[in-house]
């Protein structure tokens, strides 16, 4: 506990895009209460304290950590691990470090593949092929940057994580829900979930939450979403044979995109209890396909052109699947 | 003795942003490095996907500025498949972009460069953030700023479905329009904007440039670099922020050219260098000539000043006549000195305000002719939106169905990458001087230098109390620590 009496709150960003952030500070006035019963211990984007006065910390002095981004580099896991120690509550906040969200898509391709990419692009100019180095010696000293690493990992794949918050970012009603949640919890006024429990969404699926109709209908072919001519607004999108993830995403985000007539594309991870997010979502999609001749079935599911990117879109790095030898050899937790 | 100065800013976007200042034996800046060490990949990755995902797979390069991602991204993809969105189409994703451009300039201004001036650049730490310019200019103004954040990402959220990552627009035009309901909602909300940015910039009038002091400081030698400026125009050659030709005027003022999104690569190129994971673009036709000022150096910069520099004017009433006050004050275009990018961003707010209404009261804004259905096989596209930090061009290459095989991204900050470097190493040399390090000015003078630009890969821009935290250790030649300088630490 800190000097005035309050316990210690943290938030992180490792290799994020900073959406979790904003997703935080439009809870508003909710912020306040945050303010009124805790004391901010580290939280780079909303106040200054630097990694050495977290070293300093006695271990499990913060209670409460809300950790987002996933494990990109070398420097990403240090912090991962000193804020591992210093918490009492770890949370992988959103969807990059619960499950790798869309960076890490790129466990699919290798550390060499990337930079070959990156910096030998179209309008690159590199005569030199330089490519960045841990170590670079230049006339005046030594630099260094951060190793990359071969994959992108989650949280829980370098250390143990208490709960996981899911969404890309995570609703801002829901981030709220879980604040006052917590301070129940501080003022005996409720108990906190078991632990490794999914915090901060529903326990069924985005289609739950869904205002379009459904009619049990399957259908003849998927259709890319530009190629539809008035997407009917009332009417559930996969029976338009547009590929919507509802049917495997939990629920939580109140179906924003499918409400605006956008395909869910599966930012708050799989449903409760499901081990495999795509293993699921093939599921769903076979149950809707109008067929039982091999042939045709087949044609009907080349209408998704894109399968690894349609299935793990959000939780290539986090599922059964895991593309890329040393995210196997992890030592987290699950 | 030879020594080393780190500078390690701990509040940022993407990794650790970190600047090395070496000193020669006598004492004396040798030289500077501003590192970017964090890479994601995602010109790799995307490769595979379909076209129409990049709205939303590109998104998350930035949740601080999703929306400029999702603009470039449909628009490339619009030029992939060889389709123009409606009337309609083209105005629903102009008028989201304009409430973003609102929310994000208001939250800039506020939050990380007002306190510079409202409080003043040597004004108590303490004093020196969001609080301590609510207290000093009221609390009701501190309510119109929240109110001001909540009107933008709310017109994001009508036409785009969601307040951070939109997910609305498709190749062709989006995937809704707007009822007339919420166009009514959407126009209340814009004559507030104007108001509120009008409000803006009669404070910024009154306490920066009343003040002799900060005037001085905004025309100073130490912030001012002869640049080349770029930023995307209209026909006429007025800003534009989601359409257009991208003019580039040389550090003279002349016009050395436009280019449309397909004719980038013949203007643009990026320099790799081994010490940091982030490219330096570069004017292809001046040609890379390091680190340096004028018309021979391909260096440019892509912010809010340098595209009222690139531009002939603004399209919207209020915001040309900011334009020319600017340039009157200023002493005539280009102007270089590097704080009016703070002044200068304001007048876009006004503009992005005054366009809220424009687009919010056309008579087609509410057609329900929003999107129009790719007939023609995919190919090649290039998108360009300027985005709040900085011109931003997304590339594709497909296949026949669509299916990406080649990505290229120059992301707004991006640009910035070299004249940064730039603005940092000429505050150190103005700074440190035989051995000697002016402790106390030092780091918010770097600090100011940075901010202008409101740099994406230290998000240290969306701070909220406004404040970079610094800080400098001074190692002697064994790499043992002399001193350690902090600020906001």
């Amino acid at each position: 506990m800190s000097t005035n009496g309050k316990p210690k709150f943290a938030m992180y960003w490792a290799a994020s895009c900073g959406g979790c952030e904003i997703a935080v500070l439009n809870i508003g006035e909710k912020i306040l209460d945050v303010d009124a019963n805790f004391d901010v211990a580290f939280w780079p984007v909303a106040m200054d304290a630097k990694y050495k006065d977290v070293e300093a910390m006695p271990d499990k002095s913060i209670l409460l950590t809300l950790f987002n981004g996933g494990i990109r580099n070398k420097e990403n896991e240090e912090i991962a691990h000193l804020l591992r120690h210093k918490s009492q509550i770890l949370v992988a906040f959103g969807s990059c470090a619960s499950e790798g969200c869309i960076p890490g898509l790129a466990n699919l391709s290798s550390t060499q593949d990337i930079y070959k990419t990156v910096y030998h692009t179209v309008s690159t100019e590199n005569p030199a092929n330089f490519e960045p180095q841990y170590e670079y010696e230049m006339p005046e000293g030594i630099l260094y940057t951060p190793e990359f690493y071969p994959v992108l990992k989650t949280l829980d794949q370098v250390v143990p994580v208490d709960y996981y918050m899911p969404g890309c970012p995570p609703e801002s009603h829901q981030i709220a829900a879980v604040v006052e949640l917590v301070i129940k919890v501080l003022h005996g006024e409720a108990t906190l979930p078991p632990a490794g429990a999914t915090i901060g969404a529903g326990v069924s699926t985005v289609c739950d939450d869904c205002p379009r109709q459904r009619n049990v209908k399957t259908i003849k072919e998927f259709v890319r979403i530009q190629e539809v001519n008035s997407i009917d607004p009332e009417l559930c999108l996969l029976e338009q044979g547009i590929p919507c993830n509802g049917p495997a995403t939990r629920n939580g985000c109140g179906a924003l995109c499918p409400t605006a007539s956008a395909q869910c594309i599966g930012c708050y991870g799989p449903a409760e209890g499901v081990l495999d997010y795509g293993s699921r979502l093939v599921t769903a999609f076979a149950s809707v396909i109008d067929s039982n001749d091999p042939d045709e079935i087949n044609r009907i599911l080349d209408g998704i052109p894109d399968p690894v990117g349609q299935f793990y879109r959000f939780n290539l790095a986090g599922s059964l699947m895991r593309a890329g030898k040393p995210a196997w050899q992890g030592n987290g937790s699950h | 003795m030879s020594t080393r100065i780190t500078i390690d800013p701990i509040t940022r976007l993407e990794g650790h942003g970190r600047i090395e200042i070496f000193l020669n034996e006598e004492g004396n800046v040798a030289n500077t490095y501003f590192q970017i060490p964090e890479l994601r990949g995602f010109e790799r990755f995307c490769v595979g996907r379909p076209v129409e995902e990049m709205p939303l797979l590109t998104n998350r390069i930035c949740g601080v500025c999703p929306e400029a991602h999702h603009m470039a991204a449909a628009k490339a993809a619009d030029a992939v498949y060889h389709v123009e969105p409606p009337r309609t189409g083209k105005l629903l994703r102009e008028l989201l972009y304009s409430g973003f451009y609102f929310t994000d300039h208001t939250t800039h201004f506020y939050a990380l460069a007002g306190p510079d001036f409202v409080m003043g650049p040597t004004a108590p730490v303490a004093e020196r953030n969001i609080l301590g310019v609510i207290h000093k200019v009221g609390l009701e103004i501190g309510g119109k700023v929240i109110q001001a954040r909540k009107y933008g990402h709310h017109i994001v959220e009508i036409i785009g479905g969601r307040k951070v990552h939109p997910c609305t627009s498709i190749p062709g035009g989006l995937t809704k329009g707007i009822t007339e309901e919420q166009r009514v909602e959407i126009e209340q909300m814009g004559h507030w904007a104007i108001e509120f940015a009008q409000f803006s910039l009669q404070l910024f009038s009154d306490i920066v440039l009343g003040n002799k002091e900060y005037l001085d400081l905004i025309l100073g030698d130490i912030y001012t670099h002869q640049t080349y400026s770029i930023g995307l125009v209209d026909e006429n050659n007025k800003v534009n922020f989601y359409d257009g030709k991208v003019s580039v005027v040389a550090p003279d003022g002349e016009r050395i050219g436009k280019y449309a999104p397909n004719e980038y690569t013949d203007w643009i190129a990026e320099r790799v260098e081994p010490w940091t994971y982030l490219k330096f673009p570069y004017l292809k036709k001046v040609g890379w000539k390091g680190f340096v000022d004028g018309k021979d150096s391909g260096v440019y910069f892509a912010t809010p000043l340098s595209r009222l520099n690139a531009s002939d004017g603004m399209t919207t009433p209020l915001a040309q006549e900011q334009y020319e006050k600017f340039y009157a004050t200023l002493g005539g275009k280009p102007v270089h000195q590097r704080l009016a990018i703070h002044w200068a961003r304001l007048i876009e707010l006004l503009y992005a305000a005054e366009r809220i209404v424009e687009l919010a009261t056309d008579p087609e804004i509410t057609s329900p002719n929003f999107h129009t259905v790719p007939t023609a096989t995919p190919t090649e596209g290039v998108g360009i939106v300027e985005a709040p930090r900085g011109t931003l061009t997304h590339h594709y290459k497909t296949d026949e169905r669509g299916i990406l095989t080649e990505v290229n991204l120059i992301v707004g900050t991006t640009n910035n990458y070299a004249p940064i470097s730039m603005s940092i190493n000429k505050a150190a040399r103005s700074l440190i001087h035989n051995g000697s390090v002016v402790t106390e000015g030092m780091l918010n003078m770097v600090e100011m230098a940075f901010r202008a630009y409101d740099p994406c890969f230290g998000c240290a821009t969306h701070s909220l109390p406004g404040q970079m935290p610094l800080e400098v250790t001074i190692r002697d030649a064994n790499g043992e620590t002399v001193e350690v300088l902090r600020q906001h630490c």
